[in-house]
């Protein structure tokens, strides 16, 4: 597999690929510029009407708000929750111990619509709540909590757990510990965890459109407008933003990471790899 | 050990109530992982798992026509309905199969040439842009990545303005199982090169060369070598691929038109009927194949590269 040739074709066909994924995009953030009411290509005219319009537009004010509150809101109790379980996990060995990790990866790996199904008739029927922001915020802290799980088990599986013990040895307390040792370790993977937790919150939508009731986030903002067809010029901004958005958080935890590190579930591996070069503290 | 240090600490009363505390954690390990665990823990199993629970119970139950009250009586009529023939929930859920199918099968041969270059031909740098390439897309707002194609796809879009560019016939893709089958391969992509390519970077380089030095070539050593070792890989994506793929509704609504139904529309227009029992034993299918999905998986050792 490493003749020329080879070398070549496999060169040509990962930049198709990686044309494939960025085109769409590209596309999507033009339109954004688009002077047009009518959704045509190629775009002939441009503007930045759009971006005004859509900064007065109540309806998209308010969904940007709720959006931001909710990934706020469920963001904060993933990364309490989830730093919580990650450290019983990796410290600890118990009955049920890979039951534990299994079920908490589950959110991930069962279709969207379970999960939304499952939460809106037990939110909804069996405890009979209303819908209001809070409901979508229990919905997102669930998967938010297996992003924060994930990437604090990653970083504590290098940690060596002697370290631990010797600032006890040296007479620290439990918190001084925590704060002088732990903290140390785990910031960057909490940062990093909690942005993309922020980011995954801030563009869920499936999940969503089953805990939430009238009051809309950005992304069932825009789903609701295409549905309908109506004021598309506004949506293309609101997609634009919402793209930028959702990659600065990204792009920030893998810069917190600096190694690669950013993974959603699939890309875990990454990490394994990662351990085998850097050596344990 | 620690508990000597408490005692020996002379300190503020806070500082010595926090060193015995530490002690006793130290001491009764159990007590901490319980403290630790109960509060996720908890929160988890009432929120999530007993919800899973609680929508399967609740797909043997029945809606009354007249009242729309939930009967809490058990029956398996919602099953016998989504099975019965001539009704349209076994083309549905076959449907939805299939394009889950298809997906999977040429979101792996797309990727698969893209994670090998990744791996084990690019540069350093080349490596690290192209994973940057794949990772950006991936955590993209997905509903403006199908709208994105919504554009694209539509009678005056891109596509049809590039073929026309080179000379090629308008095409109709809007609205049909095709324009399903490249806006799904497209958005679940990157689920798929991410671990593919972690897998192949893990083989040793001296496994390749100890199979070239006993005679064989590329495509035999492809075949022999690196294609087995890949395939945990290729399942991890494609569980990822499949399963979301499954539950999807939103796809079909933007780009599938009003004949693409995916069990995922069907569910959710049962529900906005408020006829959760039916939805809910409806849902059960996407859980049943996944549950089959994740066993095969398992002994494919996905879950190593998970």
């Amino acid at each position: 597999m490493s003749g020329r040739g080879t070398r070549l074709s496999l060169a040509v066909w990962s930049a198709l690929v990686v044309a494939f994924l960025w085109i769409p995009l590209v596309v999507i953030a033009l339109y954004a510029f688009n002077a047009s009411n009518i959704q045509g290509w190629p775009i002939t005219s441009w503007t930045f009407h759009w971006f005004r319009a859509a900064w007065h537009n109540p309806d998209a004010r308010a969904a940007l708000w709720l959006s931001v509150r909710v990934g706020l809101v469920a963001t904060a109790t993933a990364l309490v929750l989830g730093t919580m379980a990650a450290s019983a996990v990796v410290r600890f060995r118990f009955f049920g111990r890979e039951a534990v990790s299994f079920l908490l990866v589950l959110p991930l790996a069962l279709p969207g619509i379970l999960t939304g199904m499952a939460l809106n008739s037990a939110l909804f029927t069996v405890w009979g709540l209303s819908p209001s922001m809070w409901t979508i915020v229990i919905g997102h802290a669930t998967f938010c909590v297996v992003i924060v799980y994930n990437n604090v088990v990653a970083r504590l599986r290098r940690t060596s757990p002697s370290l631990l013990e010797a600032s006890q040895d040296l007479g620290a307390d439990g918190w001084q510990t925590f704060r002088f040792v732990l903290w140390p370790v785990v910031s960057t993977a909490l940062v990093a965890g909690g942005l993309l937790a922020f980011a995954l919150s801030f563009d869920e939508v499936i999940v969503t459109t089953f805990t939430a009731g009238a009051q809309e986030t950005l992304p069932i903002f825009i789903l609701d407008n295409l549905e309908r067809g109506q004021q598309l010029p506004v949506v293309n901004v609101v997609a634009f933003f919402v793209v930028v958005i959702t990659v600065i958080p990204v792009a920030l935890a893998q810069r917190v990471m600096r190694d690669g590190g950013v993974q959603r579930g699939a890309a875990r591996v990454t990490e394994a790899i990662e351990t085998a070069e850097i050596p344990a503290v | 050990m620690a508990a000597d240090v408490g005692a020996l600490a002379a300190g503020p009363p806070l500082r010595r109530a926090r060193l015995g505390l530490t002690g006793l954690l130290w001491r009764r390990p159990w007590l901490k992982a319980l403290g630790l665990l109960t509060p996720p823990l908890a929160a988890f199993l009432i929120v999530y798992v007993g919800s899973l629970a609680a929508l399967f119970v609740s797909s043997f139950w029945t809606v009354n026509s007249f009242t729309a009250a939930i009967e809490h009586t058990w029956t398996l009529a919602n099953y016998r309905l989504i099975f019965s023939s001539g009704q349209p929930y076994l083309h549905i859920a076959a449907l939805t199969l299939e394009i889950a199918a298809a997906v999977t099968v040429t979101d792996a041969v797309l990727a698969f040439p893209l994670a090998y270059f990744m791996a084990r031909l690019a540069g350093k740098r080349a490596r690290a842009a192209l994973f940057v390439m794949v990772l950006l897309p991936l955590w993209s707002s997905y509903l403006v990545r199908v709208y994105a194609w919504q554009t694209i796809l539509a009678h005056d879009g891109a596509l049809n303005w590039a073929l026309h560019g080179i000379g090629l016939p308008d095409q109709n893709l809007s609205y049909t199982n095709w324009a399903m089958w490249i806006v799904f391969s497209y958005v679940w992509l990157p689920f798929m090169v991410l671990p593919v390519y972690a897998a192949l970077e893990r083989i040793p380089e001296s496994y390749l060369e100890a199979s070239a030095d006993l005679g064989a070539r590329g495509l035999r050593t492809l075949r022999a070598v690196i294609l087995p070792l890949a395939l945990p890989g290729v399942v991890a994506g494609s569980i990822f691929t499949f399963s979301l793929t499954l539950g999807d509704f939103i796809t079909p609504l933007l780009v599938g038109g009003p004949s693409s139904h995916f069990i995922g529309n069907e569910v959710y227009s049962y529900i906005g009927e408020a006829n959760i029992p039916f939805a809910a034993a409806f849902a059960s299918i996407p859980l049943a194949i996944m549950g089959v999905y994740l066993l095969i998986a398992r002994r494919l050792g996905a879950f190593e590269a998970l």
